[in-house]
């Protein structure tokens, strides 16, 4: 009789734990690309907050999630724009510009919703995109409702990651990507546009952050809230130093930071818990550090011109 | 002597003090055009900023309070970005620097005046300077970026006002999430009254003046510089690198705890869960705006003293959610960027 309610518990937790990876995985594929060409984006948090007000502003008013995912992108765009024209263009200081980011994403944010929403009377919560029953797969016991019982977006981290692995991996234009961020002079010789491959890297960074925080509204919670990331866009900077700045390191280090996360939620919601919240909630932030320290065992390079600008 | 490269300096005050206003003015504007946008009166609501920051006497005195810990913040984090270590965690740090001064100030609060008011100042220095120098060292044993540590490390302190506020140091009525006031003792003295100025504005003033010097005239702030513009021939030259770090972080941190302690002993008297609506965030732009230097926080501080208390008046008289002023900052500080005061900074450095 033990079993049943412990079984339940880790069954609750692993369902969760993929799902409270995916913002945090979809941000740090995206600054993989960004950070693999040389260009750190440490305004992630911000450019996240605004797909998520972009991507709950569109739905909230067209009644579409669709198309709310694509005004995360396009915002996304807009920010990736900015961002590379004064990181790449006019070669400010990387750290500088991704603070100012994340002061406007907050800012911004914050002042619209509160325009708009906050006090407006409305029903503010969307119908977000519902999990996915699969024929035969959802109904295995324990594995149907660990694996089988997502959304959309959830899913398509399941090609995001190959996706990204391949392109990095095995293309051309991969091979640019990584060369402008090891050595952007030797790449510039060998015929490579630098400044290109940085704005397209920088632009799949940032569009993939605000994918991240569209997830949020349009398929985790199901309305926006000042600060919403709450430090997710931290976090999977983080991420992407404990993945080795590939793909199948980033999928793998969200999903521990998933982990904590669910275990956080699921211990919070149990009865008499002794443990005071605070601790609770603090957990995933404990965890990086922990992990960014661990991380001195196992030590990957980081590409070579990372954070100066060509 | 003095005299000599007078084009050179003039061109360098000129980037420090002349652009911040038109790097302002067109963060400004652009604020107009959102609050334009959402439907408001960009004249109306910046009229009640201005006149939220500047109407009268008292008006004045509470943008010099909300620009005291910005002081204190942006002078500290000058020193760390100035060694190229990106402090991102003011905010952690001035709340230990809050809870150390407000556990001095309750449970020592039977000391006398002459050294509970110092003691609480210092233990404030002490607890920001700890919670700096952990990131510190992490970065120097294990290699862990100080820009996404400091961040955790706010997380993590935020957390733990949280814990002590509702628990261990709850008042004694336990009606609200804060802690008893702390010790008459430990206050600190306000001049101006019925204003609420206080002594923490003319210790800010103190330690801004006293970090440029460290800064620009003392061995120390060479080599804090000298590991900022190029770690690795510092490291040749045989500067201690590491050490370096450990001080850039301890004093930045010592300076948000600092600013922590202060808005405890002259302002709350007590610690409750959101003590900071940010400082060490604004810090942040407050040091960048200047170019890194302490002296020039000053006014950088009172002006994002003055947008901060203005836009909370604008909120209340205007109906303007007081958050823009985060955007209208972000916008301040790219403005500079695009400016080429960082760039003048850098080449600075290259000399």
């Amino acid at each position: 009789m033990e079993l049943l309610p412990a079984l339940l518990f880790l069954q609750s937790t692993l369902a969760a734990t993929w799902r409270m990876a995916t913002p945090i995985l979809y941000a740090a594929i995206g600054e993989v690309f960004s950070e693999r060409a040389g260009v750190l984006n440490i305004g992630l948090e911000g450019i996240m907050l605004i797909g998520a007000f972009a991507a709950y502003s569109t739905a909230f008013e067209t009644g579409n999630l669709v198309l709310g995912l694509i005004a995360a992108v396009l915002s996304g765009l807009v920010c990736g724009l900015v961002f590379a024209l004064f990181t790449v263009t006019i070669k400010a200081n990387q750290i500088v510009v991704g603070a100012a980011f994340n002061m406007i994403g907050m800012g911004i944010t914050g002042f619209l919703y509160r325009a708009f929403y906050a006090e407006s009377g409305k029903v503010l919560s969307l119908k977000t995109f519902l999990p996915l029953d699969l024929p035969f797969l959802s109904s295995i016991p324990f594995l149907g409702e660990v694996l089988f019982r997502h959304n959309i977006m959830v899913y398509a981290t399941l090609l995001l990651v190959p996706a990204a692995s391949f392109v990095l991996y095995k293309t051309a234009f991969g091979l640019s990507i990584r060369a402008v961020g090891e050595h952007p002079k030797a790449a510039d010789t060998a015929g490579i546009n630098v400044h290109r491959t940085r704005y397209i890297s920088v632009l799949i960074g940032t569009s993939l952050a605000a994918i991240g925080g569209a997830f949020l509204v349009l398929a985790y919670a199901d309305q926006f809230v000042e600060g919403i990331v709450t430090g997710r866009g931290f976090i999977a900077l983080a991420v992407v130093v404990f993945g080795g700045w590939s793909p199948w390191g980033a999928m793998g280090t969200s999903l521990l930071f998933g982990v904590f996360y669910a275990l956080q939620l699921r211990i919070q919601a149990m009865p008499n818990v002794l443990i005071p919240y605070q601790f609770l909630q603090a957990l995933p932030y404990l965890a990086t550090l922990l992990v960014l320290v661990g991380l001195t065992k196992r030590r990957v390079r980081a590409p070579k011109a990372l954070g100066i600008p060509y | 002597m003095v005299w000599r490269n007078f084009g050179k300096r003039f061109r360098r005050a000129w980037q420090s003090i002349g652009l911040p206003p038109i790097a302002i003015l067109i963060a400004l504007l652009l604020g107009a055009v959102v609050l334009w946008l959402a439907g408001y009166d960009p004249l109306i609501a910046y009229r009640a900023m201005w006149q939220g920051a500047f109407k009268d006497l008292t008006a004045v005195t509470e943008v010099l309070i909300k620009a005291t810990p910005l002081i204190f913040i942006g002078a500290g984090l000058a020193i760390a970005f100035r060694c190229s270590i990106w402090n991102i965690g003011a905010e952690g740090q001035f709340y230990l620097g809050a809870i150390a001064a407000t556990a001095a100030g309750i449970y020592l609060g039977s000391l006398p005046r002459a050294i509970l008011m110092p003691l609480v100042l210092l233990l404030g220095i002490a607890g920001g300077a700890m919670w700096g120098m952990l990131a510190g060292f992490l970065k120097n044993r294990f290699g862990a970026n100080e820009v996404v540590t400091t961040i955790m490390l706010n997380y993590i302190a935020i957390f733990i006002t949280g814990f002590l506020v509702t628990g261990p140091m709850i008042e004694t009525k336990g009606l609200f999430p804060q802690t008893p006031r702390i010790s008459e003792n430990a206050w600190l003295p306000r001049f101006l009254p019925p204003t609420r100025l206080h002594l923490g504005f003319i210790i800010a003033l103190l330690l801004a003046i006293i970090l440029y010097i460290l800064l620009f005239k003392t061995s120390i702030g060479y080599t804090i510089r000298a590991v900022g513009t190029n770690a690795e021939a510092a490291r040749y030259a045989g500067i201690n690198v590491q050490n370096n770090i450990l001080l850039a972080m301890g004093i930045s941190g010592g300076a948000a705890g600092l600013a922590g302690a202060v808005e405890v002993a002259a302002i709350s008297y007590r610690l409750y869960q959101l003590i900071s609506p940010g400082y060490g965030f604004d810090g942040i732009a407050v040091s960048l705006l200047v170019g890194n230097n302490p002296l020039g926080v000053i006014f950088s501080g009172i002006l994002f003293g003055a947008l901060r208390s203005g836009s909370e008046v604008m909120q209340m008289n205007a109906r303007v959610p007081s958050v823009l002023v985060l955007m209208i900052q972000g916008m301040v500080v790219l403005s500079v960027v695009a400016f080429g005061v960082y760039r003048a900074v850098t080449m600075e450095k290259e000399e």
